[in-house]
C-alpha cells in the first residue's frame, strides 16, 4: 500500500445561517485506493466531495495533502452530466484541457483516446441532447479523466440511470480505475454499489455529517460480475447495511 | 384536412376572402375612398408610388437595423459589465429601468432638441434605440445569471480565468436568453423608429412614418394604406429574420426542437 494522498482531521462545516452541514470528519484515502462515502441523503456526502475539491472552505478542521496536487490533478463527476449543451462532445471533453492552455491539437488527440476509452469514440462530433444519459455520464467520466487526475471524486453519478445502465458503467468506471490507478472518491447511497466498487467504505451518519464507522472491503480486484453473485458479496452487503442502519440510529 | 394544412392553407385563405369582403363591401355601400379605399387602390397606390414608397422603406429599414444592432451590442455588453461588477449593476440599472419605462413619445422632443433638427436621423436612431434596448439588456443579464451550478464548478475547478468563463460558459449559457431579447427588440426597433418619426419628423425626415403623416394630412388614404402594408411586411421580415437566426443558432442545443 502506497501513503496517503490527503488526510481529513476534525473537518466541519457551518452554514452563515447556523446550519451545521458537517462536523468533525476524519478520513484518510491512501494514493490508488478506492473509497465510496456511503450515506442517506442530505447527510453532507456531496459537501466532503466540494470540500476536497476546493469548491468550498471548511469553517472548521484540517484538509492536508500528502502529495503535491495541481490545477488538472483533481476530475470530478458530478450526479448529472453537466456537459455544455452548446458544444459538441470532443469539444465537451477537452475542455479542462483548454482551460488549461494545452494546444487544440494535442487536446483533441487526447480528447479522442479518452472517448474511446469510455466506449463513445464513434460519437466525438455528437451533441450531448443527441446521446443518451448513460452515454452522457461515459462522456462526463471520460473528461473528468482526460487530465490523467490523481484524484477522481465522483458525486452519486450513476444515481439517475436505470438499472441495467448503472451496473455497466460501475464496471467501466472499475476497469477504468484498474487500468489508470488513480484515487476515487466515491459518494453514493446504494449499499450494493458501493460494496461492489470500493476497497474501503466510508459510513457517514446524518446531519451534522461525520465518518461513523470504516469499513473495509475484503474482495479483490479485478472484480466482474461474478462478484455480485458470490456469497461473500451479499455477506459484506448485509453487514454494511446494518452498520448503515445503526448510524442512522434505526433498527436493522 | 389534416392539422399541417390547415395551419398552410388557412391564413392565406381568410386573408384572400377578407379582401375580397372589403372590396365588395366598399362598392357595395359606396364607402368614399378617403374613408376607407379599396384594396385594389391601395394595391394601385402600391405599384404607382412605389419609387416614394421603397425610398421612404429603405429609410426607415435603415434607421430600424442601426438601432436594433445598436441595442443588442449595448445591451449584451452593459450585460456583461453588470455581471462583473454587482456595484455597477447596483448603481445602474434603475436608470436603464426609468429609460424603458418613461414613454418614448414624452422623451422625444427632448431628444430632437439635443440632437439638433438638422440631424434628424441620428435623433431617430437614438429613439429607437431607447425602444429597442431594455429587452436585450435585461433578458442578457438573466442569461449570463442562468449559467449551471455544477457547469460554474467545474470551470472553478479547472481554474478557468474570468475571461475564460465570461467567454466559454456565461456568454453560451446566455445565447438562448439573449436570442428571444432580439427577437423582441429587433420588432420594438420598428416600432421606436416608427413612433420617433411621428413626433420628431418634420418633414426632414421621410421614412415611412412621415409618408403616413403626410397621406393623411392629404387624405390621400390609399397610399396611407400602402404605407402601412409596406411597414407590416417590414415588421414580418424582421421577425422571420430573426426567428430563423435563432433556430440555427439553438438548434444544436435541442435537436427536433426550436427552443
Amino acid at each position: 500500500m502506497t501513503g496517503d494522498l490527503f488526510q481529513l482531521s476534525g473537518l466541519s462545516l457551518t452554514y452563515p445561517n447556523g446550519t451545521c452541514a458537517l462536523d468533525g470528519v476524519d478520513l484518510s484515502v491512501a494514493e490508488g485506493e478506492f473509497v465510496s462515502l456511503l450515506g442517506p441523503s442530505g447527510c453532507g456526502k456531496s459537501t466532503i466531495l466540494r470540500l476536497v475539491a476546493g469548491l468550498m472552505e471548511p469553517t472548521g478542521g484540517r484538509l492536508n495533502w500528502l502529495l503535491p496536487v495541481a490545477r488538472g490533478d483533481i476530475g470530478f463527476v458530478f450526479q448529472e452530466p453537466t456537459l455544455m449543451p452548446w458544444a459538441r462532445i470532443i469539444d465537451n471533453v477537452r475542455l479542462p484541457l483548454d482551460l488549461a492552455g494545452v494546444p487544440k491539437g494535442e487536446g483533441n488527440d487526447r480528447a479522442a483516446d479518452g472517448l474511446v476509452r469510455v466506449g463513445l469514440g464513434d460519437f466525438q462530433k455528437a451533441f450531448p441532447a443527441e446521446m443518451s444519459g448513460g452515454m452522457k455520464m461515459r462522456a462526463s467520466l471520460a473528461r473528468a479523466l482526460v487530465t490523467n487526475p490523481r484524484l477522481l471524486l465522483l458525486d452519486e453519478p450513476f444515481a439517475a440511470l436505470d438499472e441495467i445502465t448503472r451496473l455497466k458503467l460501475n464496471d467501466d468506471l472499475l476497469s477504468l480505475w484498474y487500468a489508470q490507478r488513480f484515487t476515487a472518491l466515491f459518494v453514493t447511497h446504494s449499499v450494493f454499489e458501493s460494496v461492489y466498487l470500493s476497497g474501503r467504505i466510508a459510513i457517514i451518519g446524518p446531519r451534522p455529517g461525520r465518518v461513523v464507522a470504516e469499513v473495509p472491503v475484503p474482495l479483490t480486484f479485478p472484480r466482474d460480475l461474478s462478484v455480485r453473485t458470490g456469497t461473500d458479496y451479499g455477506a459484506i452487503c448485509r453487514d454494511v447495511s446494518d452498520r448503515l442502519h445503526a448510524a442512522m440510529g434505526l433498527a436493522a | 384536412m389534416n392539422g399541417v394544412w390547415a395551419r398552410r392553407l388557412l391564413p392565406p385563405l381568410v386573408g384572400v376572402l377578407f379582401l375580397l369582403g372589403w372590396e365588395t363591401a366598399v362598392s357595395a355601400w359606396d364607402i368614399p375612398p378617403f374613408v376607407l379605399p379599396p384594396p385594389t387602390a391601395v394595391a394601385h397606390a402600391l405599384w404607382n408610388d412605389a419609387p416614394l414608397l421603397l425610398q421612404s422603406s429603405w429609410i426607415t429599414l435603415i434607421i430600424t437595423v442601426q438601432a436594433f444592432l445598436l441595442a443588442l451590442t449595448s445591451g449584451v455588453a452593459l450585460a456583461v459589465l453588470f455581471k462583473q461588477s454587482r456595484t455597477l449593476e447596483a448603481a445602474l440599472y434603475p436608470y436603464a429601468v426609468i429609460l424603458q419605462v418613461t414613454p418614448i413619445v414624452a422623451i422625444a422632443p427632448l431628444v430632437v432638441i439635443w440632437v439638433g433638427y438638422e440631424r434628424v436621423n441620428l435623433a431617430l436612431l437614438v429613439l429607437a434605440w431607447i425602444v429597442a434596448f431594455f429587452p436585450v439588456l435585461s433578458n442578457s443579464t438573466a442569461g449570463l445569471a442562468a449559467v449551471d451550478p455544477n457547469l460554474r464548478d467545474l470551470f472553478r475547478l479547472y481554474g478557468a480565468s474570468r475571461w475564460q468563463m465570461l467567454w466559454r460558459l456565461q456568454l453560451p449559457s446566455a445565447l438562448p436568453y439573449i436570442l428571444a431579447g432580439a427577437k423582441i427588440s429587433g420588432g420594438l426597433a420598428l416600432i421606436g423608429a416608427v413612433v420617433a418619426e411621428f413626433v420628431a419628423g418634420s418633414g426632414t425626415a421621410t421614412g415611412l412614418a412621415w409618408r403616413v403623416i403626410e397621406a393623411g394630412n392629404r387624405l390621400n388614404m390609399p397610399r396611407l394604406f400602402a404605407a402601412l402594408v409596406l411597414l407590416s411586411i417590414l415588421g414580418i421580415l424582421i421577425f422571420a429574420l430573426l426567428s430563423w437566426v435563432q433556430r440555427l443558432l439553438l438548434r444544436r442545443w435541442h435537436p427536433g426542437g426550436t427552443g
